[in-house]
């Protein structure tokens, strides 16, 4: 597996593919959220939520063999479709690598313009989930 | 003036622009209409040249914008063909007009076990003041229910009235939906049982012809924002002697004839309802939106809009999976939908790749979209500047979404 560093420089140039065309870019994020494994129908619960996101998010994490495992679904294709990438990116990993990951590919794509602030908000709530839940493990596995 | 929609478009400085490369095609206009040049420059020139705080000024300033302010008063009189002046007060906004008759009315002329009748498509700003309001007093909120198409269901109605019944607030066109109520008739059944008749204007008086004293309504409320005016301001209208018998809303300068520290005496309506400085410059230039209006006649302007949602009809009924909204047979220019097996909030953010701008989400009215089983609706409204071109390109845009997942 690619490291962070990595995958994040690959899906920035699958997004530099798409060029400026917007709806196509978009279009592009909901096809990815397509790609989510099932997420397990009892665990759509409410303190499964993120807090901050305007649609929508629920997140779930466990631990195997060190690395940190993320399940996530949304009730929007778009939201999917970022989480998908959050996913893409921090899943599998160790809760260091996760919680020192600079996720700089957000920025390079120029995803707040895309997606607007409101949506921006809530990639950052989920982000800061995903890093919670990694310091949480972490905190387990030092134990 | 004669309609001519390049005419129309080229007062409108703000539809003259690109996004995400894109021209701008503007659909919120039930959230907020654009303004016209006019309009613009009235609130420059105020700023300009006559900026001054009105009324008891006796400088030649004060005097100036006194009567500009006091105009504008005049022409919103002429625009609802109210009795005088003296029953148009200026808010903040529909809002807060539906707010001070609940604090003001509702004080003196609410009182427990007393019935304040709604419908089911009513804005939040319908229902919340009107709950807070009978909390108070013990008295009850009763709900209209509506039918499938979004049609007030008359002999529910008409079940509901009774002499309990005090007020009937009632929105006269759907910000969600569109629907026109019949709310002649309604005035006319509530006064039958001795209520009072609130209309929330907000999203019918840019388009209808409005009269207050043909229609009988003892208040009427609305924003000047969504008619081509500035934001910040809204209109009570009040039949003079329910605004006589109300207590004041708000306290301080204004609204008072004679203050000592033992007792105030109030100012004559309207003063009485408008304490502290008013928004002066939205008020003056509001009066060029009006001008705006009148210009073309609300004829004209429904003509075209209503020419426009048919034609939003036809290019959208065939689209697999687009599901309208609010299909009565009396609409202002609501185009209100969703797309199966889509989120509305993907669907806005999908147009406005297009450069389509659309409202999506509940739209302030939760309980009617409960009602229909959803969490939400695209909403496309058009006014006066839009072009069956810009139709086509929405309905184009809908096509492309809908194929996603239906395919």
């Amino acid at each position: 597996m690619s490291s962070i560093t990595g995958i994040q420089d690959e899906i920035v140039s699958e997004f530099d593919i798409l060029g400026d065309d917007r709806e196509s870019t978009i279009f592009y994020i909901m096809e990815l959220g397509g790609n989510l494994p099932d997420f397990p129908a009892a665990e759509q619960k409410d303190e499964n939520l993120i807090k901050g996101c305007q649609s929508k998010v629920w997140l779930i994490a466990n631990e195997e063999n060190g690395k940190v495992r993320y399940l996530a679904d949304s009730n929007t294709d778009i939201t999917k479709g970022l989480i998908s990438l959050l996913i893409r990116v921090l899943d599998n990993r160790t809760p260091e690598e996760i919680l020192s990951a600079d996720l700089n590919f957000i920025e390079r794509i120029g995803m707040g313009n895309l997606i607007g602030s409101q949506r921006s908000n809530g990639l950052a709530a989920m982000i800061k989930q995903m890093k919670l839940y990694a310091l949480a493990f972490q905190t387990k596995l030092n134990a | 003036m004669r309609f001519d929609i390049n005419e129309i478009r080229g007062l409108f400085p703000v539809l003259h622009q690109e996004v995400h490369g894109r021209p701008l095609i503007y659909f919120d206009n039930a959230a907020t209409t654009q303004k016209p040049i006019g309009v613009i420059e009235a609130l420059t020139n105020y700023y300009e040249l006559d900026n001054s705080n009105i009324h008891r000024g006796a400088h030649t300033l004060a005097d100036r914008a006194t009567r500009y302010y006091e105009a504008t008063r005049d022409a919103v009189r002429d625009f609802i063909k109210a009795k005088e002046s003296a029953e148009i007060i200026f808010t903040k906004g529909t809002t807060e007009s539906i707010n001070l008759v609940a604090k003001t009315f509702g004080k003196k002329f609410i009182g427990k076990d007393d019935e304040i009748l709604i419908s089911t498509m009513e804005h939040h700003s319908n229902i919340v003041p009107w709950q807070m309001l009978c909390e108070e007093k013990g008295a009850n909120l009763k709900v209209i229910p509506i039918s499938d198409e979004g049609e007030i269901i008359w002999e529910e109605f008409e079940n509901l009235l009774s002499p309990r019944t005090k007020l009937v607030s009632i929105v006269h066109a759907s910000n969600a939906l569109g629907t026109i109520n019949p709310v002649e008739k309604m005035i006319e059944a509530a006064h039958a049982v001795g209520a009072k008749v609130l209309l929330d204007g907000a999203q019918s008086t840019s388009h209808l012809e409005i009269d207050v004293q043909g229609l009988d309504c003892d208040f009427l409320v609305f924003s000047a924002h969504k008619l081509y005016g500035p934001t910040g301001l809204g209109v009570l209208y009040g039949k003079r002697e329910l605004l006589e018998a109300m207590p004041p809303f708000l306290g301080g300068g204004e609204m008072i004839k004679e203050v000592t520290f033992e007792k105030t005496t109030y100012n004559e309506i309207p003063f009485k309802f408008e304490a502290g400085t008013p928004n002066i410059a939205d008020v003056i230039a509001f009066k060029e939106a009006l001008a705006f209006i009148n210009s073309l006649g609300k004829s004209q302007i429904k003509k075209h809009e209503d020419e426009l949602l048919a034609y939003a009809n036809e290019l959208t009924k065939d689209i697999k999976g687009f599901i309208p909204v609010g299909t009565a047979s009396n609409k202002v220019s609501v185009l209100s939908f969703t797309i199966n097996g889509m989120h509305p909030f993907d669907v806005g953010q999908m147009l406005d790749a297009r450069g389509i701008a659309v409202r999506t989400g509940h739209h302030c009215t939760q309980p009617l979209m409960q009602r229909f089983g959803i969490e939400g609706t695209v909403r496309a409204s058009f006014a006066v500047y839009n072009t069956k071109t810009e139709i086509e390109n929405l309905a184009e845009g809908i096509a492309k979404i809908a194929r996603i997942k239906n395919k």
